[in-house]
């Protein structure tokens, strides 16, 4: 078998050219755009991180900004004593760490047991972070000076967006992978095939709780003043799953066809109404759950389906031919 | 060592609170054996597939497969040392294609394979259960038949050391069920261990070498088929006693 086949090298080498043009999108614009494309970059690595566990599995986890939390955490506390490449990966193993014993104490629960679940862990992180530190370091805050400049900040992201897709396409190919898509259709199945559905699922989680941490760590000298309300915001959670699931959670790039139009929705909705912004994307989740249940991906897929349809017909094909 | 049981079930007992659906039944299954599991309605014959494969831990009592004890095993581990099962309600993966179905028995299993071995082996199953050049056939639109077929050939792929087949037969058309009927005997023809649970009684006669039949959770008879069959408990548990 072939490294890649003629298709997954088209699609890299395309995947190749649209990196290297959007890595030169700080030398185009160094305000507004660069900083909408940061969050548009952020928003890309989040959900297609979330999107690696929760699309297979269907466990719909609300537990992102605990991940990013900690992420933003390790680089805020240790930002004065240690290089930030160390704090990066410091960040990666303790949300990684966190998604396991999450993962180990949870993935029993299915449906909405594990959906409440993490919402309350999110908030418990978030509270115990705030305890220790008025106990231990008497403010609430934490400064993030660092050099880094909003072009940097996007080049890691971008940077750390390649890491993700390429874990995941490595992911969809490996045993693992498959795993994961007999759990998601099956899972008596799957433990009859001798899957170890609790195993097979954790790994994914640290995978995807990692990357969420690396993500929050990225962004810390973005905030420069890191406090718990903002680090662990449960909107980051929230806005996370609307992106994911209006792009769909189907495909490895299906959740950038939610992020982009999205980002750019929220910065136009915030900008212009700044007391309503809550009120407008509620509504736009609930168009969304309504209208695209599976989402763009959902759309391309019905619309492919219907243009081959038309091309038998045409053809004068009839479909159950052999 | 041949003559060893592969399968023996030693005094197992499964109790849904003050239901007994399992009541303390020992039997064994030699190698390369058919056996037929039967009994009237909600005598436990599922319950003990499910004690036997590990979807249910059992609340007394031992399975040793080969000797070795799967009863406190969860059940990816009693699949990967051997054990393969259909379930009762055929379970296709539908987001899978038919052949993607089998490779998925072969993967995480006893014998293993992966990439190109995977895909051979599975074309040659389907062939063999009679789906040969529909491996990439939408499984929905699969007859009943077919996605029995599908996951016995499921079970296969990870060339199991017994065989569960959980009323297989059930729901099959008179000409379907003397396919499956062949399919099945072929099976048995290349020594395979099977236990298969079934109503349809031409199936047990012809293909059962040895039947253990249950009745309220209790095993009422074990031996020959001809045999059990003409039990006087047997008779009466299928059909009630003459005074009742």
């Amino acid at each position: 078998m072939s490294l890649m086949n003629e298709k997954e090298q088209r699609i890299a080498a395309i995947a190749l050219m649209l990196f290297g043009a959007a890595a030169m999108i700080p030398f185009a614009d160094d305000g507004y755009y660069l900083s909408l494309c940061v969050n548009i970059v952020m928003y890309a690595v989040l959900c297609t991180a979330w999107t690696l566990f929760s699309g297979p599995t269907h466990y719909i986890s609300l537990a992102t900004a605990a991940f990013f939390g900690i992420g933003t955490y390790s680089v805020g506390l240790g930002i004065d004593t240690l290089p930030f490449p160390l704090l990066v990966a410091i960040a990666a193993v303790a949300s990684g760490v966190l998604a396991g014993l999450v993962g180990v104490a949870t993935l029993r629960l299915s449906g909405v047991y594990f959906v409440i679940f993490t919402l309350g862990l999110a908030e418990l992180v978030r509270q115990v972070v705030t305890w220790l530190q008025v106990k231990f370091l008497g403010s609430v805050g934490l400064y993030v000076f660092t050099d880094m400049t909003e072009k940097h900040i996007f080049w890691m992201l971008l940077a750390l967006a390649a890491v993700v897709y390429i874990t995941g396409w490595l992911v969809n190919r490996s045993r693992l992978g498959f795993a994961l898509r007999i759990i998601g259709n099956d899972e008596t199945v799957a433990r009859h095939v001798g899957i170890d559905v609790a195993r097979a699922k954790v790994i994914l989680f640290m995978i995807s709780g990692a990357f969420i941490g690396i993500t929050g760590a990225i962004l810390a000298p973005r905030f420069a003043y890191v406090e718990p309300p903002s680090a662990f915001n449960p909107v980051i959670s929230f806005q996370v799953v609307i992106m994911a699931l209006l792009g769909g959670t189907g495909r490895l790039w299906a959740p950038l066809l939610g992020v982009i139009p999205f980002t750019i929705l929220f910065d136009r909705i915030s900008a212009s109404f700044p007391n309503h912004t809550s009120l407008l994307i509620g509504v736009a989740f609930m168009a969304i759950v309504y209208f695209l249940p599976r989402g763009v991906m959902g759309l391309i897929d019905d619309f492919r389906a219907r243009h081959a349809k038309s091309r038998h017909a045409a053809a004068g094909v009839p479909e159950a031919a052999e | 060592m041949n003559s060893a049981p592969l399968l023996s079930v030693e005094k197992v007992r499964k109790a849904f609170g003050g239901l007994v659906a399992v009541n303390d039944v020992d039997f064994t299954v030699k190698q390369s054996e058919l056996i037929g599991l039967i009994g009237p309605n909600g005598s436990g014959k599922t319950t003990m597939m499910n004690l036997i494969s590990g979807a249910l831990k059992p609340t007394s009592g031992t399975v040793r497969l080969a000797g070795e004890v799967i009863s406190d095993m969860p059940a990816h581990r009693i699949a990967q040392r051997g054990v393969a099962r259909t379930f009762q309600l055929v379970r296709i993966l539908p987001s899978l294609s038919a052949i993607e179905n089998v490779i998925a028995g072969a993967v995480f299993g006893h014998v293993r394979a992966w990439g190109d071995d995977a895909y051979r082996e599975a074309e040659v199953l389907l062939e063999r259960v009679g789906l040969g050049g529909r491996g990439n056939v939408p499984t929905g639109s699969m007859t009943y038949i077919d996605q029995k077929r599908l996951e016995l050939a499921r079970a296969l792929a990870s060339n199991p050391r017994l065989l569960l087949l959980d009323e297989w037969l059930a729901g099959l058309n008179p000409s379907e069920l003397k396919i499956g009927i062949e399919l099945i005997r072929d099976l048995r023809e290349d020594g395979r261990t099977i236990i298969m649970v079934e109503h349809v009684m031409d199936a047990i006669r012809s293909l059962c070498d040895r039947c253990v039949v249950m009745s309220s959770g209790v095993k009422i008879a074990d031996g020959s088929v001809h045999d059990v069959l003409s039990q006087p408990e047997v008779v009466s548990a299928y059909l009630g006693t003459e005074d009742a």
